[in-house]
């Protein structure tokens, strides 16, 4: 199949040009070898299918980073580029422009964001600037979809430029000096609104008073939207699929494999937050409960990402994240993590080094709490009051950020300061937010659910076959430790793959609040869950998911202990 | 003679408000590298449009795009005080 790679500065609205290009078969990819994601998918032209690849943005292709080199990888692969251009910023794009040119690939000009430039009283002659690169430039607003069109039936004029030869680094900006004089004419203009706005989301005194709300609004909304859904997908499961499992349940009568498979009969009837089977629990839980908020989740990461609010919380919040070793993106993990820690793993990657992903996946693991979890702390501890409550997520905090401090001081690699581009606001594209949406829930489901799935199943055996009874029991004399009897070793160690299987099992053991705090804070710092786990152990390896693990359990030992100090006094 | 006493600052310190010009680069040569393909070279004009407090970073207006860097980055490119 023919190969058409879409190349470009970052910002320039790539993403968009390709959603408008391709159909319904999109994917998110992996490019082998790296954690650099990209997206693929599939364009009818001249009645033949064609690939659109959208490489990661780049600003020239001498790489400075990971995402730049497998840009440059990936145009190795191409038959047709397609270089979208921002209009707004036509001196800087040229250069990676000519650099294209010079590759000898048929090649194509997208002048995007083209309603922008002219609102902005940027005039651009794009007849002059096609005579004068030798290639077909065609003004597109990708947002709205105009000039779309005329791209796709423009691919065929795409060509190769022979009378341009490769030329240095300083050649090239006087080149780009003498186009930009011949093609562009800038009027002189006010401060717009959207330029008002931008300083004062970037300015300390208002940007983060603004971010604050900011936030508390996306986690009010998050919260309305992942509950809905759940509602629905309850439903679904409460009137379609009960029946259904109710009929395999009773031919199966008791057993093991009713034991796996279906779980216990609460009361009677199938439960299926209570159960536990690998088809009742094991599906209710992950479809029902986590997908709603990853649906949610994701949907306001796209929004904040494409409207350009990501790059300004990343400045505000980077000096904090700085110390902790990592930089402003790393906000992001922390954000997603707060829903489900897998796709807040999955989004360690934005770190630009091995050492800043390996703190934030460590600090993840340990103290933020998902959903789930945050279902267990006001479960269990919502009956004796909010003070209770914040006192696991003040430790929380206090956890995060010292194991960040300290991280960053022993961790070793490099941990290079923040440098991105502050694009200007943008209205975001539903149907290009639709589409990222959509991309990143499917590569949930396939990086997540398996996992969900074989945890529980797991878990079941080796409850069924009495292990973790036998390991409870070895462990519990350590419970004096942090001040709880012996009978909580039991939650602990169910809580290593599950969380919520846990808050059953410490509420019949009759403990005060303070120790019941000690306990889920515990709780929490241990595993995530089996899922997380397996996306850490592909995502950092065998070895350093070691060392996280090994962390894990020291601050969990730790922290307990020393709560047990502050909290009960012995 | 006015010109002879040409105000010269690393970036970092260019006052909120005052508009310089770009006049050299320091720091490795793929430091520069990365700047330059960014669009922040000599001679252009460059603004502060904030900076964060603590030693945090520091948004600049370089032509007609913003960029957020480090501080350690923002003393390695010196600018003449227009």
């Amino acid at each position: 199949m023919k190969k058409i790679v879409l190349m470009g500065n970052p910002n320039v609205g790539k993403s968009v040009v390709f959603s408008r290009l391709t159909g319904a078969s999109v994917i998110a990819s992996n490019y082998p070898g790296t954690t650099i994601d990209f997206f693929k998918g599939k364009m009818k032209l001249d009645g033949e299918f064609v690939e659109i690849i959208d490489a990661p943005g780049t600003y020239s292709l001498e790489p400075s980073n990971k995402a730049e080199e497998v840009a440059v990888k990936m145009l190795k692969e191409a038959d047709v580029i397609i270089n979208v251009v921002d209009a707004t910023n036509l001196e800087r794009n040229l250069y990676l422009t000519l650099e294209l040119i010079e590759k000898d690939i048929p090649i194509l000009i997208a002048l995007n964001l083209w309603d922008e430039a002219k609102h902005l009283g940027i005039h651009i002659d794009e007849h002059l600037l096609e005579n004068i690169l030798g290639i077909p430039v065609v003004p597109t607003i990708a947002l709205t979809g105009e000039g779309i069109k005329t791209l796709v039936t423009r691919i065929n004029e795409a060509k190769i430029n022979p009378e341009r030869k490769p030329i240095g680094e300083d050649q090239r900006w006087s080149e780009i000096g003498a186009i930009i004089s011949k093609v562009e004419q800038v009027e002189h203009r006010h401060h717009t609104m959207r330029e008002r706005l931008s300083d004062l989301t970037i300015r300390p005194f208002t940007g983060i008073p603004i971010a604050l709300l900011l936030i508390f609004i996306v986690f009010w909304i998050v919260r309305m939207i992942g509950e809905n859904i759940g509602l629905v997908i309850s439903y679904i499961f409460e009137e379609g699929y009960q029946p259904l499992i109710q009929i395999l349940s009773d031919w199966l009568g008791s057993g093991i494999i009713r034991d796996i498979l279906i779980g216990q009969l609460i009361e009677g009837a199938i439960d299926f937050e209570l159960s536990m089977g690998v088809l009742t629990t094991g599906l209710f839980v992950p479809f029902a409960m986590v997908l709603p908020y990853i649906i949610a989740f994701y949907f306001m990461l796209s929004l904040l990402e494409d409207t350009g609010y990501l790059p300004r919380l990343a400045t505000l919040v980077d000096n904090v994240f700085h110390k902790l070793g990592m930089h402003g993106y790393g906000i992001i993990p922390l954000f997603l993590g707060l829903g489900c820690n897998v796709p807040g793993a999955l989004a360690t990657r934005t770190m630009e080094t091995s050492k800043q992903r390996f703190i934030a996946a460590t600090l993840l693991c340990i103290s933020i709490p998902c959903m789930a979890q945050m279902a267990m702390i006001f479960g269990i501890l919502g009956p004796y009051g909010l003070y209770y409550i914040a006192l696991v997520f003040i430790s929380l905090i206090i956890i995060y950020i010292s194991a960040g401090l300290i991280l960053n001081k022993f961790v070793k690699g490099a941990s290079p300061e923040i440098f991105m581009e502050i694009p200007p606001y943008r209205r975001p594209s539903l149907k290009a937010i639709g589409k990222k949406t959509w991309m990143r829930i499917r590569w949930f489901l396939k990086e997540a659910i398996p996992y969900l799935f074989l945890g529980i199943l797991i878990i079941n055996i080796l409850y069924t076959v009495g292990f973790l009874q036998w390991l409870s029991n070895a462990v519990s004399p350590l419970m004096a430790l942090f001040g709880l009897p012996g009978g909580a070793s039991i939650a602990l160690v169910v809580g290593f793959l599950r969380k919520d299987l846990a808050v059953g099992m410490l509420l019949p053991l009759a403990l005060s609040p303070l120790q019941l705090v000690i306990a889920v804070t515990m709780l929490t710092i241990f595993f995530p869950c089996v899922a997380t786990f397996a996306v850490l152990l592909k995502e950092l390896g065998l070895k350093d998911m070691m060392k996280t693990a090994a962390i894990m359990v020291v601050t969990s030992v730790l922290v307990g202990s020393i709560l047990r100090v502050i909290l009960l006094g012995v | 003679m006015v010109d002879l006493i040409r105000q010269t600052v690393i970036l970092k310190n260019l006052p909120e408000g005052k508009k310089g010009k770009i006049i050299s680069l320091e720091g490795g040569h793929g430091f520069q590298r990365k700047l330059r393909a960014m669009g922040i070279r000599e001679g252009q004009a460059v603004t502060v449009v904030s900076r964060q407090p603590f030693r945090g970073p520091i948004t600049i207006m370089v032509g007609s795009f913003q960029m957020t860097l480090g501080r350690g980055m923002t003393q390695k490119i010196i600018v003449e005080v227009l």
